[in-house]
């Protein structure tokens, strides 16, 4: 996927322009966000095993060169394979000569955010070999030829009846007049189209959101089933995975999975969280005969040892978006890469570089939602600071930004014009408030205005209130 | 030199000297071998709030739930069909557990055996255990239980004996570890909390997406 990055404020405009994408987007607002509260406040213990996540992935990170060849040792000795890839390049190499080999024609695919991060599909398309995503959000928005805008509701900027008319520019083959009008209708017409591919498929690919090292297993966790049937029907299934996702034992990834389907929606459980270790056994009757993992780094190795490192505790649950007022404000579209809301300004600058997405740590209010609901205690805001520190130093914010930041500097380290400057600014502030309400319009901010008000400022600027505390303090 | 082994130098450059590996190969086995089991939520002391805890979590995730005695659960099964105007024929795995429960009762169910072809309506299973915590069922892949089963009917009828009912997902891990070997697993082994379902659409919960429309457990008493 081509990184749109760079145009955030553009897209970001268009994303708060679009009518449609508003109304879609309040679903995640409101209901993302009730279930997950709810959840978390029927489970006590759930701060206790949010501490204890964190701890298990900072173990697992720390020794991660250790645990990975234990992963390998346990796959291989199962009769599977491990694949290493260092780019996604190389990882989509691996894919096509397995496809190749086997040799297969369509390829059915469990949710995977991997796939989406090494475009996988435009990349098998390209080599004649058909792709067809199973979850029905990835099925929908492939059908629309999009990229998914949230990390496990891919179609949230989707609305039912663009749903219902994708459906039927597509499955032509079905009557015309059919009744499409339920999301429930449009569920069994996505199921029945897909059974066929299922059954169809020469290879099966799915994501992990855990490989446990103890036993070599990869594990998916879903709610459709599409998952387990893209990797239980065809003869080949592979694993793709980056190198974080290991954790060391089954009791590790139980602690774990308490956090991560409440944080995401807000389930005690999600319906499937299905283990597979190696292919299948001499005498079982289903299953597949070859088990691939391929282990991808692409960038992650790099961020080991520093302030990014605690990004790699990341479960892609979700939370931070769900509860992200820019991300509420503007989709995931508008991030434009692969990873969305704050764990994508954090992630998307390590992996695919920070001069293409420098713009992304600065999609931020720093309001702080995102850390206090992460269930891996993932400190957001800090590191998406620290890369607009970088962004900075390395002289790639527009120098607009550059130019004002220089100015307030200089005024920083003079307090006596630092203060007659703010409360010059606070006087013209409240003139433009007409000294009372909100403020319509900003010289200079009008990408703020155009869309919202302001508050006007207090009577008094800080300063001057708190000079005012402290004298009224000494006379009493 | 391969990409596996600049991958693992530069994991190792970052967290610790290639001397030190050895040292933390041996503490993280230790952890593996001991694997404790962190913070266990619902306190549960008895075998019967085991039994009741199980019940109520796996309805609250949309499951249906019967108990029975060993001599009645093919009429369990037939009831649960009658209900839902299904055909009597059920397809199932060799699990002896499962013959040994209905053989009695042939005439009132057709039994067929093997893994799925997708052309089945209903498929009947036996489960390892169920944790009560969650009202998870925990099923292994097998001829006893072919894994395609537990995915490709619209209807998935799962037996569970009350003695199998454990507090929690760990008590089965313990379980797995006996019989097939500490760090040993069968290919698949799924822990299935309800039937499937999706919230793609706007947001909205529809139950039955590409596995069972209807899951329906078993309780066998004694
Ligand atoms: S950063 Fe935290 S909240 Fe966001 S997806 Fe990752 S684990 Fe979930």
């Amino acid at each position: 996927m081509e990184i749109r990055s760079h145009k955030f404020r553009q897209n970001a405009a268009d994303a708060l322009a679009n009518e449609q994408l508003q109304n879609a987007l309040a679903h995640v607002r409101s209901k993302f966000i009730q279930k997950r509260a709810k959840a978390v406040n029927n489970l006590k213990a759930f701060d206790t095993l949010r501490d204890n996540a964190t701890a298990i992935k900072n173990h697992t990170l720390e020794n991660l060169d250790v645990y990975l060849e234990i992963f390998e040792e346990k796959v291989i000795a199962q009769g599977g394979q491990v694949h290493w890839a260092a780019t996604a390049q190389e990882a989509r190499g691996q894919v096509l000569d397995i496809c190749r080999r086997v040799p297969a024609k369509t390829v059915t695919k469990g949710k995977s955010m991997i796939s989406e991060e090494i475009e996988l599909n435009e990349f098998l398309e390209q080599n004649d070999i058909t792709p067809v995503e199973t979850d029905l959000g990835e099925y929908i928005i492939q059908l629309r030829g999009e990229h998914p805008s949230h990390i496990i509701a891919p179609a949230v900027h989707v609305n039912m009846d663009q749903v219902r008319d994708d459906f039927r520019k597509h499955h032509t083959h079905l009557p015309e007049d059919r009744v499409l009008e339920e999301p429930k209708s449009l569920l069994l017409e996505a199921r029945g189209i897909l059974r066929e591919r299922f059954l169809k498929a020469d290879v099966g690919i799915t994501g992990a959101n855990f490989l446990v090292a103890e036993t070599g297993t990869s594990v998916i966790v879903t709610n459709e089933g599409n998952g387990d049937l893209t990797q239980t029907l065809p003869r080949v299934h592979i694993v793709l995975a980056s190198l974080e996702k290991v954790v060391p034992t089954l009791e590790d990834m139980s602690q774990i999975l308490r956090v991560l389907a409440r944080s995401a929606t807000g389930q005690e459980m999600s319906v499937y969280t299905t283990l597979s270790s190696g292919p299948k056994r001499p005498d079982d009757v289903d299953g597949p005969e070859e088990f691939h993992v391929i282990l991808l780094d692409n960038g992650r190795s790099s961020m080991l040892g520093t302030e990014f490192q605690d990004m790699l505790r990341c479960i892609r649950c979700g939370a931070c978006m769900n509860h992200c007022p820019v991300y509420h404000a503007v989709g995931g579209h508008a991030y434009g890469w692969v990873y969305p809301g704050p764990m994508g300004a954090v992630l998307s600058p390590s992996l695919a570089g920070v001069d293409k997405t420098g713009h992304l740590p600065n999609a931020s209010t720093f309001c702080g939602r995102c850390e206090s609901v992460c269930p891996m205690h993932i400190p957001l805001p800090k590191m998406m600071r620290h890369w607009r520190e970088r962004e900075f130093e390395q002289h790639l914010s527009p120098p607009s930004n550059r130019r004002n930041l220089k100015l307030w500097a200089w005024f920083a380290v003079r307090p006596g014009w630092y203060r007659l400057m703010t409360r010059f600014s606070h006087l013209g502030l409240r003139i433009l408030s007409g000294w009372s309400g909100s403020i319509r319009w900003l010289p200079f901010a009008r990408g703020w205005t155009r869309h919202r008000n302001m508050p006007g400022p207090e009577r008094q600027t800080f300063m001057q209130a708190w000079q005012r505390h402290l004298v009224e303090r000494r006379k009493s | 030199m391969s990409t596996r082994s600049e991958i693992l130098k530069k994991i190792r450059g970052a967290v610790g000297g290639p001397d030190e590996k050895n040292v933390r190969r041996v503490s993280v086995e230790q952890h593996i071998k001991r694997h404790p089991a962190g913070t266990l939520p619902s306190k549960i002391s008895s075998k019967a709030g085991a039994i009741k805890l199980f019940i109520k979590r796996a309805k609250s995730a949309d499951a249906t739930v019967e108990q029975c005695g060993t001599a009645n659960v093919a009429e369990q099964v037939a009831s649960f069909l009658r209900e839902h105007n299904l055909p009597a024929t059920c397809r199932t795995g060799t699990d002896y557990k499962l013959k040994r429960l209905v053989s009695s009762k042939a005439n009132l169910l057709e039994l067929s055996e093997g893994p799925s072809d997708g052309n089945d309506i209903t498929a009947i299973s036996c489960a390892l255990g169920g944790a009560a915590e969650t009202g998870t069922l925990i099923l292994v892949s097998g001829p006893e239980n072919p894994t395609t089963l537990n995915f490709l009917p619209e209807n998935h009828i799962v037996i569970l004996h009350e003695k199998d009912i454990v507090p929690h997902q760990e008590d089965l891990w313990k379980k797995i570890r006996k019989k097939y070997g500490s760090g040993e697993m069968p290919r698949t082994v799924n822990m299935i909390t309800g039937p499937s379902r999706s919230a793609d659409i706007e947001q909205t919960l529809i139950l039955g997406a590409h596995g069972p429309l209807r899951l329906h457990i078993i309780i066998v008493k004694g």
